[in-house]
């Protein structure tokens, strides 16, 4: 399949801006809001679940394109020919999806604590908690859907990095208002979540003006 | 406020200026004002009507804002009454009365004070409550507008046919262009307050001579305008797509650029920061315009850069004299 740089532009720009998964999809809202309170966690998680994005999107895309897509040439579509109507292809796309999840966080959690200890405990049960982080699993899914079109290996990936980066960006501008709101004069009802929560919706109310950008 | 938050006070001399909250606001306010009339000429009475709604439901939103948080009631000092003003100029002039209403407590209830009130907000109310109203309303708010007309809500004083299309700036090929000195006048479509750029230009102008804006902000925000419109490929057939000048004198532009852009609170704080900004709110602006669903860019390139507002004044922090490169 030919894979045209412009095909990729457009899922990058589509991923990072128009539909971004914070503020377009409103999924990942945990460490959204949990590990924005200072700049630098919020760098250190939005590289860690890039890093976690890009590949679980890579690996995902083997799986479900050479085990659990019925066909030929695939492990389970030749082992079981009937497993297409028995709807167990999802369920094993879950479970073996966060298995991969799971897994590359493991690396994540073990890497960081060793290089930056003070980033490890700043983050806390926020990095174990990526696992169950809706958004990586969010991206692995819609690596692997065949809907619009079904992507290749470099485009999932792409996708993925993309997504990882459009977190990031929404992570970085949350940490800086909220070291604003720190300072601010609110009002006691609203101090800490609620006020993070209309700072979010305020925020894509501003990303909304990206809509239509690309159509993906 | 000054002493509830311990600042503390340098050695003498103090001089008091003249310059103080009333002051500043009531001066901006009354540079809105040429382009509120010419927006009244243009498309008739039923936009002061939206304007002293806007206005009212403003005030009366902040006042009880503010004796329910059990403040001093400061409505006297007029950012309300510019923050009405404000959202009055950038809704379109056919609008129900019940949109302006909403629009504007949201914009100082939600906007304004559930992050402290006067001096705390990070977005700029006017600008997030049209588009908050944009999606709460789209059908008034993106409505052709002839409809209206010929049922005889909207009539224009003078005659002028202006009132047939949501805004000069249209996607769509084959559609007739509207003169330079149309747009200077401000006899196009448009909303309320936007049209009118000698009118607006003559307001802005007077606020940079006062000090009150900073120069920065207008001026690079049009000029990256005035350059992308030139140099990007534009995907939209319409036949201003790239004409710089056509570019900078239609749609909203010099209302954000010279009242929207530079408002002191939402916007970065070091000069460096304020250039970051106004490229930054150009660069988006023609991006959507070209390129987006939305016909016009400048409401949402402003809110998109105050998101960054806190980023830029972090990363645009002056050096200390002698405190030398950080150490990585």
């Amino acid at each position: 399949m030919e894979i045209g740089l412009g095909n990729l532009f457009t899922i990058i720009i589509s991923v990072v801006f128009v539909n971004n998964f914070v503020l377009a999809r409103f999924l990942g809202l945990c460490p959204f809001l949990g590990v924005t309170q200072k700049t630098e966690s919020a760098m250190g998680m939005g590289m860690a679940v890039t890093f976690v994005m890009t590949l679980a999107s890579a690996v995902t895309w083997f799986i479900y394109n050479y085990l659990l897509l019925p066909g030929e040439h695939n492990l389970f579509g030749v082992l079981f020919p009937t497993i297409k109507e028995t709807g167990m292809i999802d369920v094993l796309k879950t479970i073996s999806y966060i298995l991969v999840i799971a897994t590359l966080v493991q690396l994540v959690e073990t890497v960081m604590r060793k290089t930056s200890p003070a980033l490890y405990e700043g983050l806390g049960i926020y990095l174990p908690l990526i696992t169950t982080n809706c958004a990586v699993l969010g991206v692995a899914l819609l690596g692997t859907t065949n809907a619009p079109a079904r992507l290749s290996l470099l485009e999932a990936s792409v996708q993925g990095f993309a997504a990882g980066i459009g977190f990031l960006i929404a992570m970085l501008l949350m940490s800086g208002i909220r070291e604003r709101l720190a300072v601010l004069n609110v009002p006691r009802s609203f101090q800490g979540v609620p006020i993070a929560f209309i700072s979010t919706a305020l925020m894509a109310l501003a990303f909304m003006g990206f809509s239509g950008m690309v159509s993906w | 406020m000054a002493n509830e938050r311990g600042l503390i006070v340098s050695t003498s001399p103090h001089i008091r200026g003249p310059e103080d909250i009333p002051r500043v606001m009531w001066t901006v306010a009354g540079t809105l004002v040429p382009a509120g009339l010419v927006g009244v000429y243009v498309f008739g009475y039923y936009c002061l009507f939206v304007i002293l709604l806007c206005v009212a439901s403003a005030v009366a939103t902040e006042a009880l804002c503010q004796r329910l948080r059990g403040q001093p009631i400061t409505v006297n000092d007029g950012s309300a009454v510019i923050t009405g003003i404000l959202l009055a100029y950038v809704l379109p002039p056919s609008v129900p009365w019940y949109i302006p209403v909403v629009g504007a407590a949201f914009a100082i209830a939600i906007v304004k004070h559930t992050f402290g009130g006067l001096g705390n907000n990070i977005w700029n109310p006017a600008l997030a409550a049209r588009a908050f109203l944009q999606v709460a309303y789209p059908a008034s708010i993106n409505s052709d507008w002839r409809s209206l007309k010929e049922a005889g809500i909207l009539y224009n004083i003078t005659g002028v046919d202006a009132v047939t299309r949501a805004t000069p700036l249209f996607k769509e090929a084959g559609m007739e262009t509207y003169s330079y000195a149309n747009l200077l006048f401000g006899n196009v479509p448009g909303c309320v307050g936007e049209t009118s750029v000698i009118a607006l230009l003559l307001g802005g102008l007077y606020l940079i001579y006062r000090g009150y804006v900073d120069w920065r902000v207008p001026v690079s925000y049009i000029g990256t305008v005035f350059v992308l419109a030139m140099v990007l490929p534009a995907k939209i057939e319409a036949p201003w797509a790239n004409d710089p000048v056509y570019h900078i004198l239609a749609g909203g532009l010099m209302l954000g650029a010279f009242f929207m852009a530079t408002d002191m609170v939402t916007s970065p704080l070091t000069k460096k920061g304020l250039l970051i900004f106004g490229i930054g709110c150009g660069v988006l602006t023609t991006l959507i315009r070209f390129y987006a669903a939305y016909p016009e860019g400048v409401c949402y390139s402003i809110l998109l850069m105050n998101t960054a507002t806190p980023l830029i004044d972090r990363y645009t922090q002056p050096k200390l004299l002698g405190a030398g490169k950080a150490k990585k």
